[in-house]
């Protein structure tokens, strides 16, 4: 009895198949569903490693490790808030300098070069794209952060020595060289994404808006809000390489935890912490709380692009009707 | 009768492909003008040459085309597509805009930004459209979540939001059904008291039932150009003939 209905279950499964039009179909969407639910199944899996390689630490210092600004492990404290300062900090400063930029270069590439300037423009742009990280760091070390020390530094402490943010003495390794290796890093990255958006809205759309008396300037603006998404998705993928960035950053930043308002001091990032220290974290809580920074070095990443999913349906939902 | 615009042997190339070859013709105002011919004949190029839109893909044109006696090559191509509006084949409204915004992104750009001033035209265009039945409920969707016939009317709307003097049209009813085609030719008619039109098709029946002028094109050359009755009656070419009669084509 009971193998005549496993049996039957197993011609029913095989009529299903036959009978969903395609064989092919029926594999290419499980097997598409498959590979989804792993994606899926891996942040879970990632997270929970995390959570337990870093229960020691969370178990000890609760709270206080977010908000705590000591990072001593010779003491064994551990308060990561300089680090998660430093890391917040470069990344959006550094955004802040390479969003307007790269949008400039794409709609640059896109609507106003003439195609024999395009084509090399836009090959140069990926190609810094795709520039080991360690590469940038030894142009920071040997060029950047000369410059910083010998012209920068001074010219703004001069101009504007008043304010907190450019006190201090000129050493050329601190939050401000990253700060500029990291927009000159994401900038390429932001602006060959915003390019392809920016290429891929249909001409049709900027022959409407001209034929309707628009200029080029204003057919570039309605072109603009149609890849508002794409751009907002280029920036945020710019925003995680600037979080995450670890050698270029680490050689040029000074690695002290410390939280200074001015740009000439040195600080340090979540990456380049877990990446300087892991060798040296001989006892289990230094390990657990390295794990715990990559925790929450991982959580922070996914609060940012969560709230930029937000921010997209928002924005979207108010410009249209406005 | 009042000449709107007077096409004087105009060639227009693309590159150095010449695509028009010596094309005169006469619009007379508040009337309808159907260019028929050919798949490739260069209709498009044609009427994207009355609103300068040809020279945006890179083309170049010889000859002169005069707009109320004023020769509109000399004139600012911007200032110049306010009063020559165009509706494309494909409907492309703003995707990003909602339905209100697609019909009030021409008044805005230029320059209207008084709320109590576009809302009494955005009504009035969609109505003109015979689109504002449909949507008036649901102004704020995206002008892009409507039917394919909706959409198009919603770019006639846009088009006439700017209130130009003359519409081209090209092709604007061949991606619709029979019901929206209809809606299209009735609007056509209903426009003509107020705008000079210049339509592309490529239905004949369409040709003579909206078109008081007709004018066939053939591999980049005029053939004939003559009254809409007359040239689906007696045509003076062979071609003309045999080409309405589906005999090529
Ligand atoms: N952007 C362009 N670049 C180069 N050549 C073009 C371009 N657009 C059209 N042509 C050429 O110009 C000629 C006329 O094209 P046009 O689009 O005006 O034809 P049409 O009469 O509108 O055809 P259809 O009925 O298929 O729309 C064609 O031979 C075409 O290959
Ligand atoms: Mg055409």
């Amino acid at each position: 009895m009971r193998k005549v209905e496993t049996s039957s279950k197993k011609k029913s499964l095989f009529k299903k198949i036959l009978s969903s039009s395609n064989v092919g179909d029926f594999i290419f969407e499980r097997l598409t569903l498959l590979f989804a639910v792993s994606v899926f199944l891996l942040v879970i899996l990632l997270g929970y490693e995390m959570y337990q390689g870093s229960k020691l630490s969370i178990e000890k210092f609760g709270w206080s490790f977010l908000v705590n600004s000591t990072w001593d492990p010779v003491r064994e404290i551990y308060g990561a808030l300089p680090i998660i300062y430093g890391t917040v900090v470069s990344a959006a400063l550094a955004l802040i300098i390479a969003l307007p930029l790269s949008i400039g270069v794409a709609i640059y590439l896109s609507e106003v070069a003439p195609p024999w300037l395009e084509k090399p423009l836009s090959f140069l742009v990926e190609l810094l794209a795709g520039i080991p990280s360690v590469i940038y760091g030894l142009w920071g070390i040997f060029v950047l952060v000369p410059w910083i020390r010998k012209v920068v530094e001074p010219y703004l402490s001069d101009k504007l020595g008043y304010l907190p943010f450019f006190k201090g003495a000129p050493y050329g390794f601190g939050l401000l060289a990253a700060v500029i290796i990291l927009s000159v890093m994401v900038l390429p990255i932001i602006s060959s994404i915003s390019r392809d958006v920016l290429k891929s809205v249909p001409r049709s759309q900027r022959e409407a808006a001209l034929a309707l008396g628009a200029s080029k300037w204003q057919s570039t603006m309605i072109v603009l809000r149609d890849a508002r998404p794409g751009i907002l998705g280029a920036t945020m993928l710019g925003l995680g390489r600037a979080i995450g960035e670890t050698m270029a950053v680490t050689m040029v930043i000074g690695n002290r935890a410390l939280i200074s308002p001015s740009l000439f001091d040195p600080s340090y990032t979540m990456a380049s912490v877990i990446a300087n220290e892991f060798t040296e974290a001989t006892s289990e809580m230094y390990l657990s709380a390295l794990i715990e920074l990559a925790l929450v070095l991982f959580v922070i990443t996914i609060i940012i692009n969560a709230l930029a999913r937000l921010l997209v349906w928002s924005m979207d939902r108010k410009w249209k009707t406005t | 009768m009042e000449i709107k615009l007077s096409v004087k042997n105009l060639d227009a190339y693309y590159g150095k492909n010449k695509v028009l070859k010596n094309i005169s013709i006469d619009v007379p105002k508040n009337k309808v003008v159907a260019i028929i011919g050919p798949s490739g004949c260069g209709k498009s190029t044609f009427i994207r040459c009355l609103n300068r839109m040809h020279e945006v893909v890179g083309g170049t044109i010889n000859g002169s085309i005069l707009l109320d006696n004023e020769d509109l090559t000399k004139t600012d191509p911007v200032l110049l597509r306010k009063r020559v509006g165009m509706v494309f084949q494909k409907p492309n409204p703003f995707p990003s805009m909602s339905i209100f915004n697609n019909v009030a992104a021409g008044l805005r750009l230029n320059g209207v930004r008084n709320k109590k001033q576009i809302t009494p035209i955005v009504e009035k265009c969609l109505k003109q459209a015979a689109l504002w039945e449909e949507v008036k409920n649901n102004l704020n969707d995206s002008g892009a979540n409507i039917s394919g016939g909706q959409q198009q009317r919603l770019c006639i709307a846009r088009t006439l939001a700017v209130s130009p003097e003359i519409i081209l049209m090209d092709e604007p009813a061949s991606a619709l059904d029979p019901i929206s085609t209809t809606k299209i030719e009735d609007l056509i008619f209903e426009l003509k008291k107020d705008y000079t039109i210049v339509i592309v098709t490529h239905n004949m029946q369409q040709a003579a039932r909206v078109s008081d002028y007709t004018a066939f094109f053939y591999v980049g050359e005029l053939i004939e150009y003559s009254d809409t009755k007359k040239m689906f009656t007696s045509p003076d070419k062979q071609q003309t003939e045999d080409y309405i009669r589906g005999k090529f084509g």
